[in-house]
């Protein structure tokens, strides 16, 4: 190719370049705006999208089973054993609560939506939602606190726990010394083991409310 | 309306002063709407929306707003700037731009200043717009500034060459430098338009000029004297406030005075396209606009459409196609004047 034709086929290639990015460009002048307006239109969110997370309290029995799931450590989470008396009713999938949750934080800030604490919760109560505008100016904003219970009342169940499981301890304290007096007032008995069970019974009838929950608390820990 | 200010006012101090702004009544709307336009041209031509909030419709309270922002901004002038030069550049450039009001045709009844060697007189004053960049390119004593500046003065004097060649060729078909002679010439219907006469010879003209025209109003794709992604903003990277927005009015002003010389001398200027049907003083000045308009709307087509050249390929585009082409052009004008008349 010479260098005359090379020069007027470039420039005739130029000008028809031109006409055919115009083209392009007026085309997409009435294409409609793949955007939307965003506050006041939405896209919809993936099936199986992971935004906030939310805690049911109503149906949370304070396993822990999330707070031990999270890799980053945002959930925290304090409970505190009930009384025997305490009804704390049960979760819509039929669990009994036996647990005051006295302390449920999730720090949103540090949470990376991984979701693995979904899959571990024995009653289903933690869950993404499709929540996504959460955006706040203060980062303590993002700390949320799902307890029901107020701080006074948290601490009163804090309280009343530890009084219980003092006197718990208290009480098994007196039966081992009993039993160890009993032991002692009869040391040459050959009747030894009649007396064991005798010595036990009130040590169990003791320690019955504090067992029972851990008990209870079993199976709904051991699941999975 | 020049004529009815100057019967009532006379030719005095005050007529004189309210008949030269009579522009600014189309300039300052004609330049918000073009922000608008350009905003929503450029948007939806990258199927996007656009402003769609300020004022609620489609957004186009949006360039008031930016106004209203840019006359509250703090007027910074850089301790390092030549005070003088650096406050003196925006009002030349501007003074260059709108001094070509005064000889456009804006009806067969109101041109600012009906000159017989109107469109002289606007390549000439167009000129001091160069002046002015390279002013505010230096006094910003800025390192980006001053290679905008240059490279606005290297790209408007290349470029005034080619459009004044293609001006000539329309001057020495109708015989007259005055622009309000170049329209009567084409009056009409829309076959009288000078870019249907000596046909093809008269539209590689207007091609030429229209070329020519955008990189004389530093429009992309020969937006190098700004080219934000690699000069910051050129010559006006130090400039804030209403310095700025005088720049930005200039700009635009500039685009609109390209695309009424690009319809007067091709297309008819204030003549109605369909012979007098729409046609007269009021009708012209709608004429006018319109076709104005629309080589503005090309403008922001092409700068939506084309990156922007490299600095070899925009001397070669003047220097190695342009001119050649205008040259030999004008050659074939002027035989077909010879010999047909």
């Amino acid at each position: 190719m010479s260098l005359v034709s090379r020069y007027f086929r470039n420039v005739g290639k130029g000008i028809w370049t031109v006409l055919v990015g115009m083209k392009i460009t007026m085309k997409h002048l009435f294409t409609p705006a793949v955007t939307i307006q965003y506050p006041d239109a939405r896209m919809a969110i993936p099936e199986r999208g992971r935004n906030r997370l939310y805690v049911n309290m109503d149906d949370c029995i304070g396993c822990k089973q999330c707070e031990m799931a999270c890799p980053v450590d945002c959930i925290k989470i304090e409970t505190a054993k009930a009384l025997p008396t305490e009804d704390l009713g049960v979760t819509s999938t039929g669990q009994k609560k036996r647990l005051w949750v006295t302390q449920f934080d999730i720090d949103i800030a540090k949470c990376c939506y991984c979701g693995l604490c979904v899959p571990p919760c024995p009653t289903e109560c933690i869950y993404m939602t499709n929540v996504y505008e959460f955006s706040e100016y203060d980062r303590k904003n993002l700390l949320y606190n799902y307890i029901t219970l107020t701080p006074e009342e948290a601490e009163a169940k804090v309280k009343q726990a530890e009084d219980a499981e003092r006197e718990a301890a208290a009480k098994k304290a007196a039966a081992a010394a009993a039993a160890a007096a009993q032991k002692a007032a009869q040391p040459a008995q050959a009747s030894a083991p009649a007396a064991q069970p005798t010595a036990s019974a009130p040590e169990k009838a003791a320690v019955n409310p504090n067992e029972n929950k851990t008990n209870l608390k079993d199976p709904d820990l051991g699941r999975d | 309306m020049h004529n009815f200010i100057t019967y009532y006012l006379g030719t005095g101090i005050f007529g004189s002063l309210l008949s030269s702004l009579l522009p600014l009544l189309w300039i300052l709307p004609y330049v918000l709407l073009c922000v608008w336009l350009e905003l929503k041209v450029s948007a939806h031509m990258q199927d996007r929306l656009g402003p769609m909030r300020t004022g609620r419709w489609h957004g186009w309270a949006q360039p008031i707003a930016d106004m209203l922002k840019l006359l509250q901004k703090e007027d910074v002038i850089p301790t390092a700037a030549d005070k003088f030069l650096f406050v003196l550049a925006p009002i030349l450039v501007f003074v260059g731009g709108y001094a070509a009001y005064a000889a456009i045709p804006f009806s067969p009844a109101f041109i600012g200043a009906n000159l017989n060697v109107g469109i002289f007189y606007i390549i000439a004053v167009s000129a001091i717009v160069v002046i002015g960049i390279l002013m505010a390119g230096w006094a910003s004593n800025n390192k980006w500034s001053l290679l905008g500046a240059m490279r606005t003065a290297a790209q408007l004097v290349s470029y005034e060459i080619p459009a004044s060649l293609a001006i000539l060729a329309v001057v020495m078909v109708v015989g007259s430098l005055s622009l309000q002679d170049i329209c009567d010439a084409q009056s009409g219907w829309l076959w009288n338009w000078m870019i249907f006469s000596k046909f093809p010879f008269m539209f590689i003209t207007f091609f030429i000029y229209f070329v020519a025209s955008l990189a004389e109003a530093n429009r992309t794709p020969f937006d190098i004297p700004e080219a934000e992604s690699e000069l910051v903003a050129g010559y006006h990277t130090e400039y804030s406030g209403m310095r700025f927005a005088i720049f930005y009015l200039t700009e635009y002003s500039n685009m609109f005075v390209v695309s009424a010389i690009a319809s007067i001398l091709f297309f008819g200027g204030w003549n109605s396209p369909f012979g007098t049907f729409m046609s007269g003083p009021i009708w012209g000045v709608f004429w006018l606009l319109s076709k104005g308009m629309f080589f503005v709307f090309v403008q922001m087509w092409l700068r939506w459409t084309l990156p922007r050249f490299r600095v070899d390929q925009l001397m070669y585009l003047s220097w190695k196609v342009l001119t050649p082409f205008a040259l030999v052009n004008i050659f074939a004008v002027g035989l077909w004047m010879v010999l047909r008349g």
